[in-house]
């Protein structure tokens, strides 16, 4: 499904990403996990397409294809979905308003028939059982009011309603009571196929009690230092980031 | 939604959409301004007596007087001499039925997307369609004489009504206001007239519909709205022009009286030619609006969405001399390309108890200019008087530029004046986030401006916010970059 080789990323001059590699298949999921500033988000939002991150070397194939010849918005129709860190708020704009028009733009992208109001709403109020969310939430505006944890299901009750084929999760756990932990864990797990793949982005390892890794893979530094099953996180969890510090700085 | 694609394919087109002329014989005046001139529009109008003195009192006052110069507008040399100040459908009589309607003028309106086919059936709007400056076609007339309101064109209420008009007429803009006040009194055409008596609550929103579309020919709009005793009407204006080069001049001049407890809204959406990407071409818009709330208790609200013409000198604005009673301005205004606007409002609190408020949204790209400018006039006995004033400004980019000038003058003790300003870039984390969502970027900075207007769009009445949004959206294509 996703191919990454040898990726190089700058963000405004400085070398983030250096030389990553990472080939991601159909039904699997995987763990990014790091210290700060490894360069974990760089990754999620250069696989988004966000434009200050500049890719200085390297190449991505989605489903076969170049994924720099896609424009954000395109990838996002063809099944990428990020989980933003820190949802961003548009004033004034009605949730229901934009998720409707995000999700006839996937509809369209797919030549399916756009769905008319009524068809949406119901739509919408299944998916919204599955996250917890209250519905009165969507009739304000994007994210405006909403608390942290209220953002981060937001983020799941979106990749629900637009049910990608290739999750992002950047820190979504950031911020998140136990509940709310379980409940986003527990609307990942629901939408999970034999189709579908899931990046993990996390600090920590809690999350992935509850959205179990098929990959765990360490970033350091800009490079993936090291790649197991599901009990690395263990290990790290126990051990703390400064074993992969002392490690790479050997 | 059909309708998103339509939006996408406008934002392909990067030429002004409306920018068609209809081939109607047209009955024109020869340019030039005179005291013959104005003479000979108010025989071709065959207008009673005062309105000639009206007319040249206000022409020779004009001819003493200087365009203003303080707005933060360039206003490029207008030649009064070489403009042609009439200029009518040859088309008369006026028609019993539609069917009888030159079938070119219907493809305008097509072309508008307001057939007055369709707006028969349309949820109660009643069109009083102003092409050229004379009335070609009203309707809902009759549902409206019922009830004892007037809403016709000017010339009509002229012939019909001359002493309602009389005793009206330049009271809330008188003659020698400003400028370009006394030109519109000089030289005007034809307009809409609408009185609602006492006690009566208009059962539909009147809206006019107004045209552009001889060359050369400045336009000259005069609207009076009466509200009597107890009354409410809602009336909406709004505007498309043909694509032209050489520059249009207008010039209204709209009036409200509202008398005790009657409450006016006034909606606009204004989609005159802003001339091309290069500043060439575009309608000049000196506009003088404005409301007397002279009852106690009334209330006058003006809404407006500007995104049109290459100039705009507007400032809606309500006198509150009725005690306890209320005025409102909510505006949008979006400027783009090389368009320049300076608009705002006053409102002057002369009754006790008096209340305004003032939300203006400025939405700037290109190398446009856009300016609030404001007063607010709180007098000696105007005692426990409120403003609220808010003032927005959005930048799409660099190059664009947004001014506020506010003017705040208290002249008693008991009331209160508030005033907040914000100035913000669009958030390109906000782009960002509905492309991963799947929306291009022009559709989300339709989204993103829409949301941030949205407080000025719900003032409208339902019809005319749908048209707003998606003009908000057409006229920034390719303003974000």
């Amino acid at each position: 499904m996703l191919t990454i080789k040898n990726l190089y990323v700058s963000v405004e001059g400085q070398e983030i990403l250096k030389g990553i590699n990472l080939e991601i298949k159909p039904g699997e999921i995987h763990a990014i996990m790091g210290p700060n500033g490894s360069g974990k988000s760089t990754l999620a939002n250069v696989l988004a397409g966000r434009h200050e991150y500049e890719v200085t070397a390297g190449e991505i194939t989605y489903n076969g294809e170049d994924l720099f010849e896609k424009s954000p918005e395109d990838r996002a129709r063809e099944g990428i979905f990020l989980s933003f860190q820190y949802p961003v708020e548009i004033p004034g704009v009605p949730m229901v308003n934009f998720l409707k028009t995000a999700v006839n733009e996937h509809r369209k992208h797919r030549g399916e028939k756009e769905l008319t109001a009524g068809e949406f709403l119901k739509l919408m109020r299944e998916k919204m059982d599955m996250v917890d969310l209250h519905p009165q939430l969507t009739n304000r505006s994007v994210n405006e009011g909403f608390s942290g944890g209220e953002k981060k299901k937001n983020e799941i009750f979106q990749m629900a309603l637009l049910e990608p084929k290739l999750a992002i999760l950047d820190e979504t756990d950031s911020g998140l009571d136990i509940d709310a932990l379980k409940t986003v864990a527990h609307g990942v797990n629901a939408l999970k196929s034999p189709e579908t793949s899931t990046i993990v982005v996390t600090h920590y390892q809690r999350l992935l009690d509850y959205i179990v890794p098929d990959y765990v893979h360490i970033l350091y530094n800009g490079k993936i230092v090291k790649t197991a099953g599901k009990e690395l996180a263990f290990e790290l969890e126990e051990k703390g980031y400064d074993w992969i510090k002392k490690e790479n700085e050997k | 939604m059909a309708e998103q694609d339509k939006i996408l394919h406008d934002l392909t087109q990067s030429d002004y959409k409306y920018g068609f002329i209809t081939d109607i014989e047209t009955d024109i005046i020869d340019i030039g301004l005179n005291e013959a001139v104005v003479k000979t529009i108010w025989e071709k109008k065959n207008e009673p007596d005062f309105m000639l003195d009206f007319r040249l009192d206000a022409f020779r006052k004009w001819q003493k007087m200087k365009i203003p110069d303080w707005a933060y507008l360039k206003i490029p040399p207008i030649d009064f001499q070489s403009i042609s100040y009439y200029a009518a459908p040859v088309q008369k009589p006026k028609y019993a039925s539609i069917d009888e309607v030159d079938p070119e003028l219907i493809e305008t309106f097509n072309k508008l997307g307001i057939p007055l086919e369709e707006q028969k059936h349309l949820a109660g709007v009643a069109v009083d369609v102003v092409m050229d400056s004379v009335s070609v076609k009203t309707t809902f007339k009759e549902v409206l004489a019922e009830k004892g309101i007037i809403f016709c064109s000017f010339s009509d209420a002229l012939q019909e009504h001359p002493n309602l008009v009389r005793k009206y007429f330049g009271q809330a803009v008188p003659v020698a206001d400003n400028f370009f006040a006394a030109l519109n009194s000089a030289v005007f055409s034809d307009g809409s007239f609408c009185y609602i008596p006492k006690g009566v609550r208009c059962p539909m929103e009147l809206s006019t519909y107004f045209r552009i579309n001889a060359a050369n020919t400045g336009q000259f709009e005069r609207t009076l709205i009466v509200a009597d005793d107890d009354s409410y009407v809602s009336y909406l204006e709004g505007c498309t022009a043909p694509m032209r080069d050489e520059n249009q001049l207008h010039a209204a001049v709209v009036e409200i009286i509202a008398h005790d407890r009657a409450e006016v809204k006034y909606s606009t959406v204004q989609n005159w030619y802003p001339g091309d990407k290069n500043g060439i071409g575009g309608i000049y818009n000196f506009v003088t609006k404005r409301g007397v709330c002279r009852g106690v208790s009334s209330k006058i609200s003006w809404t407006q969405v500007e995104t049109g013409s290459a100039i705009t000198w507007k400032y809606p604005s309500c006198i509150l001399l009725g005690d306890n009673s209320v005025g409102e301005f909510n505006s949008v205004a979006v400027t783009n390309h090389h368009q320049q606007a300076d608009t705002g409002s006053k409102m002057i609190h002369i009754g006790k108890n008096t209340k305004s408020r003032i939300v203006s949204k400025g939405i700037s790209a290109g190398r446009s200019d856009n300016s609030y400018r404001g007063l607010v006039k709180i007098m000696p006995g105007a005692t426990n008087s409120r403003n609220f004033s808010q003032c927005d400004s959005l930048l799409l980019n660099d190059t664009c530029g947004a001014h506020t000038f506010p003017y705040i003058e208290v002249g008693n003790k008991s009331s209160v004046v508030e005033h907040e300003a914000t100035t913000s870039k669009i958030g390109e984390d906000q782009i960002f986030y509905c492309n991963q969502r799947g929306i291009d970027t022009e559709t989300a900075v339709g989204i993103i401006i829409n949301g941030y207007a949205r407080e000025v769009l719900n003032k409208l009445p339902m019809e005319f916010a749908v048209e707003a949004q998606k003009l908000l959206q057409i006229s920034l294509e390719g303003s974000v970059g």
